[in-house]
C-alpha cells in the first residue's frame, strides 16, 4: 500500500539552514547536508529544501549544496525558491535534485510550468502555492508570502494541474508558523478539486496535526519546527500515525 | 566496467551517486562501442518514453541494448522501455518483453504515483494469466535482486505509466488502485519500476544485489 509521506522542510539562506516564523525572524539551525543526512537516517520519506536567499549572488551557491546533499542522502528531495527559468530547473535536476518546486515565477508566467513539465516530466515539477484566506476565498501570495495577487488559490492550483505539474506543495499563510495545525479547510478544498498529490504545509506543531491533515486527504505532510528542535523524532511521529491506521514506511 | 546509459535526458546523477557509495566503478556513456563492451549495464529512468527511444535510436543504441548478454537493469522508465510498446505517445520500445505499458487511470487514482510503496512476489510462476492476477501475493519476488531484503519493504516510486502484472516475466507486483508489474526479469534483463537509488538503505542493497548477479 502507498505510504503517506513525512517530509521535513529545511529553509536555506546563503547555504545554511534557517527556519522562518511567519517568514521572518530567522534562526540558524545548521548545515543542509548535515541536517538532511540526519533526517535521512531517522527515516524521513523525502526532504524539501526551500532556498530563501535574497540575493542573486548568494543563490549561485545553490547548485553546490544541492550536489553535496545528493552525494550523501538516498531519498528523494525537492529544491525550491526563486526558480524562474527552465534552465534553472535543468541545473538543479542535473545537480541531483529529484524535483523542483516553482512558486512566484509561475504566477507571473504560468507557461513556465508547462514548459518545465514537458521538458523534464510532470513527476519532477512541483507547484508551490502560498495561500491566504481573504474573506472571499483563498488568494495566492508570492515573494515569500509578502505580496498578495489577484489569483484565486483553488483556480490557480487547478490551472497548474492542467499545465502538467506533478504535485502541489500547499502552504497556508494563515497557519504557517503558528504550530496550531494545518489549515484543514483549505487542504480539504484543494484535495477535493484535483487529481494530483498534495503536500500539506504550514502550522504543524504536533503529531496530531499531521494526522488531521492526512485524514483530510493530504498525500504528504511537510513540517519543520517540530523536527528541527527535537520536539518529536520522525520515528515517534510515524509510530503515532501507524497506531492511527495511517500507512507509513517503517523500513 | 558498469555502464550507465546516458540518453541526454537529465538526472543520471543519482544512480551514479549510489554506485559511488557502493564503491562500484562505472562510466556514463551513450556510445554504442562503450556499451557493447560493458560487463553490466544500467538504463536509468528519465523523461518520456518517446524522447528516450528517439535518443537511443539517434545514438545507435537500440540494437546494442537488444543484443546484450550481460546483466542489464532498467530503472523506472528503463523498465518500461523493455516492453513492446508504451501508451505514452504510442511509442514502440525495445520489445524485449511482450506487452504494453499503460497509463494509470486518473479517475481511479492520483497520477503520478508518487511515494513509497511495497513490492510483493507473484504467485505461481508460469501459471495461466487468470490465475496470476487473482492468486494471493507472496511476500517477496523470487529474484536475486531481492536477496537479503525484508519482505514488504517500501521502495520509492515516481511514475505515471506502468507495466502489466499478467506477464510470465513479471516477478514482483505493487498495489496502486490495482496491481501493476513492478519487478520484471527475462534472462539477463532486469527491470524495477521504483528508484533503488532513492529508496534508502533497502534500495542500495538491491543495487548491490544487481552488481552481484552473474552473467549467464
Amino acid at each position: 500500500m502507498l505510504a503517506k509521506r513525512i517530509i521535513p522542510c529545511l529553509d536555506v539562506a546563503g547555504g545554511r539552514v534557517v527556519k522562518g516564523v511567519h517568514f521572518v525572524d530567522l534562526k540558524d539551525a545548521g548545515d543542509p547536508v548535515e541536517l538532511g543526512g540526519r533526517y535521512y537516517r531517522e527515516g524521513a520519506d523525502e526532504l524539501v529544501f526551500l532556498d530563501i536567499t535574497a540575493t542573486v549572488e548568494e543563490r549561485k551557491t545553490v547548485v553546490d549544496w544541492v550536489k553535496r546533499v545528493a552525494d550523501s542522502i538516498f531519498i528523494p528531495f525537492t529544491v525550491g525558491g526563486g526558480i524562474s527559468t527552465v534552465a534553472q530547473v535543468y541545473d538543479l535536476l542535473r545537480a541531483g535534485a529529484d524535483k523542483v518546486s516553482i512558486n512566484s515565477a509561475a504566477v507571473k508566467n504560468p507557461e513556465l510550468l508547462g514548459e518545465a513539465s514537458r521538458a523534464f516530466g510532470s513527476q519532477c515539477i512541483v507547484l508551490a502555492v502560498d495561500a491566504k484566506w481573504t474573506g472571499a476565498g483563498w488568494k495566492v501570495f508570492v515573494s515569500g508570502g509578502r505580496i498578495e495577487t489577484a489569483r484565486d488559490a483553488l483556480e490557480w492550483i487547478r490551472q497548474g494541474e492542467e499545465l502538467g505539474v506533478g504535485e502541489i506543495l500547499l502552504t497556508s499563510m494563515d497557519s504557517d508558523g503558528t504550530q496550531e495545525g494545518y489549515d484543514l479547510k483549505l487542504l480539504g478544498a484543494v484535495t477535493a478539486s484535483i487529481r494530483i498529490p498534495v503536500i500539506a504545509s504550514g502550522g504543524a506543531g504536533s503529531p496530531e496535526h499531521l494526522l488531521e491533515a492526512l485524514r483530510v486527504g493530504a498525500d504528504a505532510v511537510l513540517a519543520a519546527s517540530i523536527f528541527h528542535y527535537d520536539r518529536y523524532s520522525i520515528a515517534q511521529v510515524k509510530d503515532y500515525l501507524a497506531e492511527n491506521s495511517i500507512p507509513v514506511r517503517r523500513n | 566496467m558498469i555502464v550507465v546509459i546516458d540518453y541526454k535526458a537529465g538526472n543520471l546523477y543519482n544512480v551514479g551517486n549510489a554506485l559511488k557509495y557502493l564503491k562500484a566503478e562505472f562510466t556514463v556513456s551513450g556510445d554504442p562501442a562503450v556499451v557493447s563492451q560493458a560487463d553490466r549495464v544500467i538504463l536509468p529512468g528519465v523523461g518520456s518514453a518517446r524522447a528516450a527511444m528517439e535518443s537511443l535510436t539517434e545514438q545507435g543504441l537500440v540494437e546494442v541494448l537488444q543484443g546484450l548478454r550481460v546483466p542489464f537493469l532498467g530503472i523506472c522508465l528503463g523498465l518500461q522501455l523493455l516492453f513492446e510498446v508504451s501508451d505514452e505517445d504510442n511509442t514502440p520500445c525495445l520489445g524485449l518483453l511482450p506487452g504494453t505499458v499503460r497509463r494509470f487511470n486518473s479517475s481511479q487514482v492520483k497520477v503520478p504515483h508518487i511515494g513509497w510503496n511495497q513490492v510483493s512476489g507473484v504467485a505461481g510462476q508460469g501459471s495461466k494469466r487468470s490465475e496470476r492476477t487473482i492468486a494471493p501475493a507472496v511476500p517477496q519476488p523470487s529474484s536475486k535482486l531481492f536477496e537479503g531484503i525484508p519482505a514488504e519493504s517500501f521502495f520509492y516510486f515516481l511514475h505515471s505509466y506502468f507495466a502489466p502484472v499478467e506477464s510470465p516475466f513479471t516477478l514482483g507486483k505493487t498495489d496502486y488502485g490495482d496491481w501493476f508489474g513492478s519487478v520484471v526479469a527475462r534472462e539477463n534483463f532486469y527491470g524495477v519500476q521504483f528508484h533503488p537509488e532513492r529508496s534508502g538503505e533497502i534500495g542500495l542493497k538491491m543495487l548491490q544485489n544487481f552488481l552481484e548477479v552473474q552473467s549467464s
